[in-house]
C-alpha cells in the first residue's frame, strides 16, 4: 500500500491552520497545493537514496575531480598539470594501451564464447551440470584466481601446468640434445657457426689426430659408461684415417691443463661429428664412442675440417614464456575469461530460454540449416541480451586490477599495467601521489561513462 | 574532539607526574648502579614495540627477561608487524604509547624524531655507546644533531654464499676480489654448473648487488651522498658501478638461466637453486639471513653444506659492508619512559647483546661483544666482518630512499635494475633513468 500516504494528504479537506483567507490567489489553489505536497512527499521518499548516492557516489566523484587539480601533498593548486604529467609518463601510456587491448578483446571474446556455449548447452543432456561447472569460477575470488593462474603460467615445467604440457608434447617428438650446456673453453680451436654448430678453425688431412675439448658439461649429464679419453687421444691415426677424441676439458677438483687431455678427463660419448671437405660438404658422419673417440676411415686425400652439429648443443625446450613481457596481457585475459565465461553463458542462456520457439520451428520447417538458424534468427533475437553482456563486460574490464596485480611478476608488471592498477600504484602503491592518482581516476571515469550511458539508454528502451 | 584532547592532556599530565616521581625515586635511591639484582624498577612495566615475530620475538624476550632479572621491571613486547610507523603512531595518538620502540630503518627513525615522538638518549647510554659502537652507528641513530636511536641488532648484507661442493668440484678457492670472483665463477661454469643464482624477480636483491659494488668501488663517502641523493644517479661513479655489475649480468655462463632465467627467480628460489637437492648454481649473493633460509627451509647445515665469503673488494676498493639494523628508541609519551631508558642502558651493554647472540640469528654492532658468544663459526665470521668494517659500514641504500624509488615492486630502482639485468648493454641510459625516477621520488 505505498500509495496511501500520498493519497491521504491529497484529500479534499484542507488543514484548519492553512485554510486562511488567501484562497483567491491561484498559487494556493487546492490542486496546486496537492501537487506540491505530493512532490514533497516524493522527495521525502527519495531522500535516503539521494543522501546515500550523494555521500557514496557524487561526493567522491567531485572530491576526486577537485583532488586531481592539486599536487602530491594536496596543498598546492596545479591546475591541469597532473593531466599533462599523466600523458608524459610512459608507464601510464602503456597502461592506457593495455586497457584498450582489454576493452577490445575481452568483452567480444567473452560474449562470443558465452553465446556459443549457451547455444551448445541447450542441446546437451547434462546441461545443468555443465553450466554449473562453468559457473563455479565465479565463486572464486579474483585474488585466488590470480594466484592459481600465476602458478598455471609458471615457466618451470615442474610447476606450471601449461608448460608441463608444452614441454611434454615437445619432448615426445624431439628427444633433446645430449649436452646442451657444453661449449669450447674459448674460440681458439673451435669456432661457433651461425646455426649453433662448432667447426675447427684449422683443417686437417687424413693421418692426423684432432682432439676437441669442451667444457661446461655437468657430471650428471655424462653417461655412466663414459671413460677416460687419454688413451684414445694418444692413439696414432692410419694413413687414410682422421681420428681423435671429443672430451671434457675440465678436471674435477681442478688441476687440469686447458687444451690437454689430462689423465682423469673423460670422453664425451654420443656426440655427432662430421668431416667437412673444402666445399663445405659433410663427407663422413659418425658419433663418438664411450671414451669420446671418433674416427673417419677411408677418406680421400685432402683437407677436412671437423664439425660438431648444432643438435648436440641445442638448448632444451623450456616451454612458452607466458609470464614474459609479450604474452603477459593475453595470459591475464585468459585467466579473466576463465572467471567470466560462465557468467556470460548463464545470462545468454536465460535470454535463449525466453526466446519464442515458434520462430525457430517455422525456420526449421522452411528447411533452414542449424547454422542458418543460429546466424539469422537466434543471434539477432538475442542481440539485446548480447548487448547487455557486452557492455557490462566493457565496464568490468576497465576496472580490472587484482588479476593484473597478482599474476604479473615484478619485472613485467609495467608491461601488464592497466589504468586501474596504475591509479592504485601512483596513489598508494609507493607513488604516494594522490593528485596524479585522482587524475587517473577521472580519466577512468570518463572512459566508463559512454558505456554507462549506453547501458542506461538500452535499459530505458527495453522498459518502455 | 574536546573529549579526546582532554583525555590526552590528562594522560600527559599523568605521564609528567609519573616521570617526576620517577626522577625523584631515581635520585633518591642513590644510584646504586645496575648492579646485580638491584630491584630498583620493581612494579614497573616497560612496553617495547618492534617488528619481530616468531623466533626473533622469542629470542628478544630472553634479552628482556635478563633485564627484568637485573632491575625487577616487568616487560611486555608488542609485535607491530611490518608497519611500525602506523602501529606506533596510532598507539601514541590513542594515549597508549609503548615506552620503547625498535625501529627497523633510519628513515622511520627520522620520521619519528621529526614528529617529536622520541626522547634523546640519556648521557649514560651515550657514554656507553662511545666505547661500544662505531661512530657510523651513532650517526644513523642521530637526527638533526640529537642522538635518539641505539642500534642494538644489525645485519650484514655483504655475504656471498656458496656451496663448498661446487667450489671444490671446480677446484677454486673463495675469491678475495671482484675480478677473482668472476674468474672463479667462470671456472665453476666450466665445471658444468652455472656460477651465480641471481634472484632478479625480486628487485631488492638487485639493489643489494648494486649497493655492494658501489660502496666498494666509489667509497663510503660517495655512497652516503648518493643515499641522500646529494649527488645524482648520473654521476660517473654510478655508471662505473653499473658497468662493473654488467660484467656479471651479461655473461650467461655466470648467471644461472641467463638474464631471462634470473628474472624469473625469486629470492627463496635462488637460495634453493644453490643449496637445494638438485643444484642449479654454485653461489648466491644476499645478506646473513640466507643462512636462516638454508637451515630453516632447506634443512641443510650452515658451515658444512653452505658457507660464505665476504663480498669481495671491487677494483682496488675496500671490501664493502652493507648493513641494516634495528635501533631502540624511547618514546616521550610512554608511561614508563624512565624505565625504558634504563632498558636502553642495558641494551647498550655487550652483556645484553650476548644473550641474544647465543641463540643465533643475531648480529650485534657492538664491538665489545665477545665473538665466542655467537653459536657457530659462520655467524661469528659475519659478525666479525661487520664489526671490523667499523666506520665503513653503510646502511642499505634502497631502504633509505623513498619507497617509490627504493621499495616498490614494478617501479623505480627495482624495475630499472631488472631492466638492466635483462639488457646490461647501456649503463649510461640506465643511470639516466634511475636519476629521473629518483628525482621524482625524492621530490614527492
Amino acid at each position: 500500500m505505498p500509495a496511501t500516504p500520498v493519497k491521504a494528504p491529497a484529500g479534499p479537506a484542507p488543514l484548519p491552520g492553512r485554510a486562511g483567507p488567501g484562497t483567491t490567489e491561484p498559487k494556493d489553489s487546492p490542486r496546486r497545493r496537492a501537487d506540491r505536497r505530493r512532490r514533497l512527499v516524493a522527495l521525502l521518499f527519495l531522500l535516503p537514496a539521494l543522501l546515500l548516492l550523494g555521500a557514496l557516489v557524487a561526493y567522491p566523484i567531485l572530491f576526486t575531480v577537485g583532488r586531481s587539480l592539486f599536487d602530491a601533498s594536496g596543498t598546492r593548486f596545479v591546475g591541469a598539470e597532473n593531466y599533462t604529467a599523466m600523458f608524459d609518463d610512459p608507464a601510464t601510456l602503456k597502461a592506457i594501451r593495455n586497457t584498450a587491448i582489454w576493452v577490445l578483446v575481452a568483452p567480444a571474446l567473452l560474449t562470443g564464447l558465452g553465446l556459443v556455449l549457451a547455444v551448445l548447452t541447450e542441446k546437451i543432456r547434462w546441461a545443468t551440470a555443465f553450466k554449473l561447472v562453468l559457473f563455479v569460477p565465479m565463486a572464486i575470488s579474483f585474488l585466488a584466481t590470480g594466484i592459481i593462474f600465476r602458478v598455471v603460467y609458471e615457466q618451470d615445467p615442474d610447476r606450471g601446468v601449461l608448460n608441463a604440457v608444452a614441454v611434454g608434447v615437445h619432448d615426445a617428438f624431439d628427444e633433446g640434445a645430449h649436452y646442451p650446456t657444453a661449449r669450447p673453453k674459448d674460440s681458439t680451436v673451435l669456432a661457433k657457426g651461425k646455426d649453433g654448430s662448432y667447426t675447427t678453425k684449422e683443417k686437417a688431412s687424413p693421418g692426423n689426430t684432432v682432439n676437441l675439448g669442451l667444457v661446461g658439461v655437468p657430471p650428471k649429464d655424462l653417461p655412466k659408461d663414459a671413460g677416460p679419453a687419454r688413451k684414445a687421444a694418444d692413439a696414432t691415426a692410419h694413413g687414410d684415417e682422421l681420428r681423435g677424441v671429443v672430451w671434457v676439458d675440465f678436471t674435477l677438483g681442478g688441476g687440469g691443463k686447458p687444451g690437454q687431455v689430462d689423465p682423469k678427463e673423460k670422453g664425451l660419448p654420443q656426440v655427432a661429428i662430421e668431416a667437412v671437405d673444402a666445399k663445405g660438404k659433410a663427407v663422413a658422419k659418425t658419433t663418438t664412442a664411450s671414451d669420446g673417440s671418433y674416427h673417419f676411415s677411408k677418406l680421400s686425400p685432402g683437407d677436412y675440417s671437423i664439425r660438431l652439429p648444432a643438435r648436440t648443443f641445442a638448448e632444451p625446450y623450456t616451454g612458452v614464456e607466458w609470464l614474459g613481457p609479450t604474452l603477459i596481457t593475453p595470459a591475464i585475459i585468459g585467466a579473466y575469461m576463465w572467471i567470466w565465461t560462465g557468467f556470460a553463458m548463464v545470462l545468454i542462456a536465460a535470454g535463449l530460454a525466453a526466446m519464442p520457439r515458434d520462430v525457430l520451428e517455422a525456420a526449421r520447417i522452411d528447411g533452414a540449416s542449424e547454422w542458418q538458424i543460429f546466424r539469422k534468427i537466434t543471434a539477432p533475437l538475442l542481440a539485446p541480451v548480447l548487448g547487455v553482456v557486452f557492455v557490462t563486460m566493457v565496464i568490468n574490464v576497465m576496472k580490472v586490477f587484482d588479476l593484473v596485480y597478482v599474476i604479473a611478476p615484478g619485472p613485467v608488471q609495467e608491461d601488464a599495467n592497466v589504468l586501474a592498477l596504475q591509479m592504485w600504484l601512483v596513489s598508494f602503491g609507493g607513488g604516494n601521489n594522490q593528485g596524479l592518482g585522482s587524475a587517473l581516476g577521472v580519466l577512468l571515469l570518463l572512459l566508463v561513462v559512454p558505456a554507462m550511458i549506453f547501458n542506461i539508454r538500452r535499459f530505458r528502451r527495453s522498459q518502455s | 574532539m574536546t573529549n579526546t584532547s582532554t583525555r590526552r592532556r590528562a594522560a600527559t599530565a599523568t605521564a609528567l607526574t609519573l616521570g617526576l616521581a620517577l626522577t625523584a625515586t631515581a635520585c633518591g635511591s642513590g644510584d646504586d648502579d645496575a648492579g646485580s639484582g638491584s630491584q630498583e624498577l620493581k612494579g614497573q612495566t616497560v612496553t617495547v614495540a618492534g617488528v619481530w615475530t616468531g623466533t626473533e620475538q622469542k629470542n628478544f624476550q630472553k634479552v628482556l627477561d635478563a633485564f627484568s632479572e637485573k632491575t625487577g621491571a616487568k616487560t611486555k613486547f608488542i609485535s607491530t608487524g611490518d608497519n611500525v610507523s602506523t602501529v606506533v603512531g596510532s598507539k601514541i595518538e590513542g594515549g597508549n604509547a609503548p615506552d620503547v620502540v625498535m625501529v627497523p630503518q633510519p628513515g622511520v627513525l627520522k620520521q619519528f624524531a621529526n614528529k617529536g615522538w622520541l626522547q634523546p638518549l640519556s648521557t649514560k647510554v651515550r657514554d656507553e655507546t662511545k666505547s661500544n659502537l662505531a661512530p657510523v652507528w651513532r650517526d644513523y641513530g642521530t637526527v638533526d644533531g640529537k642522538y635518539y636511536g641505539l642500534y642494538f641488532k644489525a645485519s650484514n648484507k655483504s655475504t656471498v654464499w656458496y656451496s663448498p661442493d661446487a667450489l671444490s668440484q671446480a677446484g677454486v678457492q673463495p675469491p678475495k676480489s671482484w675480478k677473482a670472483m668472476l674468474k672463479a665463477g667462470k671456472t665453476i661454469s666450466e665445471s658444468g654448473l652455472p656460477a651465480f643464482s641471481v634472484a632478479g624477480e625480486d628487485g631488492w636483491t638487485l639493489t643489494d648487488w648494486f649497493e655492494n659494488v658501489y660502496l666498494s668501488q666509489a667509497g663510503p663517502e660517495k655512497y652516503k651522498q648518493l643515499a641522500e641523493h646529494k649527488i645524482s644517479w648520473t654521476d660517473p661513479t654510478v655508471v662505473k658501478a653499473l658497468s662493473t655489475l654488467a660484467e656479471l649480468f651479461k655473461d650467461k655462463n655466470l648467471v644461472a638461466g641467463g638474464s631471462k632465467g634470473a628474472l624469473r627467480t625469486t629470492f627463496p628460489e635462488s637460495v634453493e637453486q644453490v643449496f637445494g637437492d638438485n643444484p642449479k648454481a654454485g653461489m648466491v649473493y644476499e645478506g646473513d639471513f640466507v643462512g636462516a633460509s638454508i637451515s630453516g627451509d632447506l634443512k641443510k647445515k650452515v658451515g658444512t653444506d653452505a658457507k660464505f665469503f665476504p663480498f669481495p673488494a671491487v677494483k682496488g676498493g675496500k671490501p664493502p659492508v652493507v648493513g641494516g639494523g634495528d635501533a631502540a628508541a624511547v618514546i616521550k609519551a610512554g608511561k614508563h619512559r624512565k624505565a625504558g631508558m634504563k632498558l636502553l642502558e642495558f641494551l647498550a651493554t655487550p652483556e645484553a647483546a650476548e644473550v641474544w647472540a647465543g641463540t643465533g640469528g643475531f648480529l650485534s654492532p657492538n664491538k665489545n661483544v665477545k665473538l665466542s658468544a655467537y653459536p657457530d663459526d659462520v655467524t661469528r665470521q659475519t659478525a666479525k666482518s661487520l664489526v671490523e668494517a667499523g666506520n665503513a659500514v653503510r646502511f642499505d641504500m634502497s631502504d633509505q630512499a623513498p619507497a617509490a624509488f627504493g621499495g616498490t615492486k614494478g617501479t623505480g630502482e627495482w624495475k630499472l635494475l631488472q631492466d638492466f639485468l635483462r639488457d646490461p648493454s647501456d649503463p649510461k641510459a640506465t643511470a639516466r633513468k634511475l636519476e629521473a625516477a629518483a628525482a621524482k621520488a625524492y621530490k614527492g
